[in-house]
């Protein structure tokens, strides 16, 4: 295991997606130290901005990588990562986990934006709250996260799930509006609360929201109450209002469950 | 006194063409065609007060004057010392300025961002991941017979639009603004509203689920819901309708939309909307720019960069991201430790989170009046103003470009001129460092 110990976190952040199972798996604890991360607009070796110990394993599987600290300035941990574990025993900035293909992220703290973007397997889990854009789609792309499993332990933000094209995603706190924005494929599971815009603009996939939407979409068709539904050969317990849309886009067969209890209110 | 004519006016994104300036002493004092608000941008509104000579702030945080060569070398300084430096506005200068800007941006691994960023930066994010089926003003004049204003109010921000594009006769619209049906959506009564047909108010920040409603119906599904966003079912139904029968219909879109709850969405299933639309007649759309080059900068943005604002060049290959790359993200996360504002006003518009930022960190302004920007600026270089002293290219709200005139002198150099001189100590500087 290699681990990494921070020093102060700088004003303007690090990058250090060059930092994964993947890139360090093989190398001597001289070689990583040297590994160049990017500040601001130059670079610097690792070793600048961490203390580094431990021995790297001889593939990117055997290699785990211990933050152990707080590192809420740094940005792109776990990028493209195949397989192996990161484990961060703090906060984390933008873009943990994003292009992650394989292995095991652990976020102690908190996630800033963009946690899991363009995911295509592998598993992210968050302890605290995630940001903006959790398993969504580069700006501009309309393929977000393909595969693997996104837990967030606490809230988040924004356009969560934006097209969604496949694998899971569960959120236990709240999430504020637009969850499943474009969605295409997929499971998103909310435990919480969702402000508005659940699965605006959805073609396809199925959200299940177990908290109160306090705002539905007249774009979607009411389907009646349906009991202990299962999705994608889990059972989840419970009464829930099932509606098909987002209609506004040609063909839509996305899938919204909302509990019965609390959700009365935007049943027609 | 001297009348200029055909002069282009550099104060909105109508980029009114036909403006006539009275000339007297090399001074501009008087306009005919102007409206209200280009006219004081040529006479120079009462009170303002331009700078004559570069400054810079002496220890004691006094503005002190100086010389070009002075002010530019520690601008310089400045941009090649920065880890992180910031490079916003752009959206009041021509395209040949724009064009150095991204060089120096490139040369300093700066990120540079306009004031789309603040305005019609969502409506840019939506027609990359949907689209934008725009067309130009001309065709607007000469065929439109419905015509939406949606979250603006052009009667105010935009003066002469409606009058050259709604009450104008038309080829094809003889009769001018009796050929034509006006649809304004604001949630409150203004001038604009006033003049429409049909005035949907809509609740505020609902226009999505307005929107989604509409795109509903107009694929044959029912509206899920009696009322949505605070306009009636049946009044929605009946938008739907006109809309679907618009043999060439126009959506005009502003701030209100952009910027209201969900931003860039917003905008993409509007857009979606004008796409479906297209299914039943002809249908398009033109965002209501603000400043009169705004587009331009995105324009040669994207054709320098591949990316249309917020470029981030940290890696020395462009990235984007609104959202982190965005001038009030990397203000608010402090994560910017310099900045150079040009051709734009962020110290009277930026959140004061931000202005916070500004406040801690160098600035340099280039900017040519007084103004809550240079309040907050360590070195201010004054420009001559484009399309008054100096001419230049800008682009119209729709993308057609227009040559801007120069109607009197200026002995200061223009926006083009400084950012060369400051490109070229830039790359002196991080050359020797290297």
């Amino acid at each position: 295991m290699i681990t990494l110990t921070p020093k102060e976190q700088p004003e303007v952040p690090i990058e250090i997606d060059t930092i994964t199972p993947d890139s360090l798996a093989g190398k001597s604890l001289d070689e990583i130290k040297n590994i160049p991360i990017l500040h601001g607009n130059g670079q610097v070796p690792l070793a600048d901005f961490f203390e580094v110990e431990g021995e790297a394993g001889a593939t990117a599987a055997e290699t785990k990588i211990l933050i152990d600290g707080d590192v809420s300035q740094t940005k792109r941990i776990g990028q493209g990562m195949t397989a192996g574990a990161i484990t961060v025993k703090g906060s984390v900035n933008n873009y943990v986990g994003a292009e992650m293909e394989g292995g095991l992220i652990t976020v102690e703290g908190d996630a800033k934006g963009w946690a899991g973007q363009n995911m295509r397997g592998g598993e992210l889990e968050i302890l605290g709250n995630a940001g903006d854009y959790v398993g969504s789609a580069y700006r501009g792309d309309w393929r977000g996260m393909s595969g693997g499993k996104i837990t967030v332990h606490g809230d988040a933000k924004n356009e969560i799930a934006e097209y969604m094209n496949g694998g899971k995603m569960v959120i236990k706190g709240d999430v504020a509006i637009m969850p499943g924005i474009h969605m295409n494929n997929g499971v998103l599971i909310i435990e919480g609360n969702v402000i508005a815009r659940t699965g605006g603009e959805m073609a396809g996939g199925t959200i299940v929201v177990k908290g109160i939407i306090d705002e539905f979409m007249a774009g979607f068709e009411y389907l009646g109450v349906e009991k202990d539904i299962e999705v994608e050969g889990e059972v989840i317990p419970g009464a829930f209002y099932k509606f098909r849309g987002d209609y506004a886009i040609k063909g839509a067969k996305g899938t919204v469950y909302a509990a019965v209890a609390g959700n009365a209110h935007i049943a027609p | 006194m001297e009348l200029v004519k055909n002069v282009v006016c550099p104060f909105c994104g109508t980029l009114c063409d036909d403006i006539i300036c009275k000339v007297e002493d090399d001074e501009i004092v008087g306009t005919i065609n102007a409206c209200r608000i280009g006219h004081s941008k040529f006479v120079h509104a009462e009170g303002a007060m331009r700078w004559k000579k570069p400054q810079v702030r002496d220890e004691n945080g006094e503005l002190v004057e100086t010389t070009y060569e002075d002010a530019i070398e520690r601008a310089a300084q400045v941009l090649a010392k920065s880890k992180r430096p910031l490079m916003y506005g752009w959206s009041c200068t021509d395209c040949d300025a724009q064009a150095v800007g991204m060089d120096l941006a490139e040369n300093t691994k700066a990120v540079i961002d306009n004031t789309a960023s603040v305005c019609h930066g969502p409506s840019v994010l939506a027609l990359q991941d949907v689209g934008y089926p725009i067309c130009t003003f001309g065709e607007v004049k000469n065929r439109a017979d419905v015509v939406v204003y949606w979250g603006c109010n052009p009667m105010h921000a935009h003066p002469r639009h409606i009058s050259r594009h709604v009450f104008a006769r038309g080829f094809f619209r003889e009769r001018g603004r009796s050929d034509r049906t006006l649809i304004v959506v604001d949630p409150r009564e203004s001038d604009s509203s006033k003049l429409a047909d049909i005035h949907i108010q809509v609740g505020y920040n609902q226009d999505y689920e307005l929107l989604d409603a509409m795109r509903a119906a107009m694929m044959g599904h029912e509206i899920l819901y009696d009322e949505v966003a605070g306009v009636p079912k049946e009044d929605i139904e009946a938008v739907v309708e006109i809309l679907k029968k618009a043999q060439f219909g126009i959506l005009f879109f502003g701030m209100g939309i952009t910027h209201s709850r969900g931003k860039h969405r917003n905008i993409d299933t509007a857009i979606m909307m004008v796409q479906d639309l297209n299914n039943f007649g002809k249908f398009t759309l033109i965002p209501m720019r603000g400043h009169y080059n705004v587009t331009g900068f995105n324009q040669v943005a994207t054709w320098e960069s591949g990316y249309p604002y917020c470029i981030d060049f940290a890696t020395g290959i462009p990235r984007y991201n609104p959202g982190e790359t965005g001038s009030n993200d990397l203000l608010q996360s402090k994560e910017t430790d310099a900045m150079m504002v040009i051709a734009s006003d962020p110290g009277a518009h930026f959140p004061q989170k931000s202005l916070r930022r500004m406040a801690e960190i160098p600035v340099i302004a280039i900017e040519p009046h007084r103004t809550p920007t240079t309040e907050l600026a360590d070195i201010i270089l004054p420009p001559a103003i484009v399309g008054m002293e100096t001419d230049g290219t800008a682009y119209r709200m729709e993308g057609v470009p227009i040559r801007m005139r120069k109607v009197v002198n200026s002995d200061l150099l223009s926006d083009q001129e400084i950012l060369e001189k400051l490109l070229k100590r830039v790359v002196e500087l991080k050359t020797a460092s290297k």
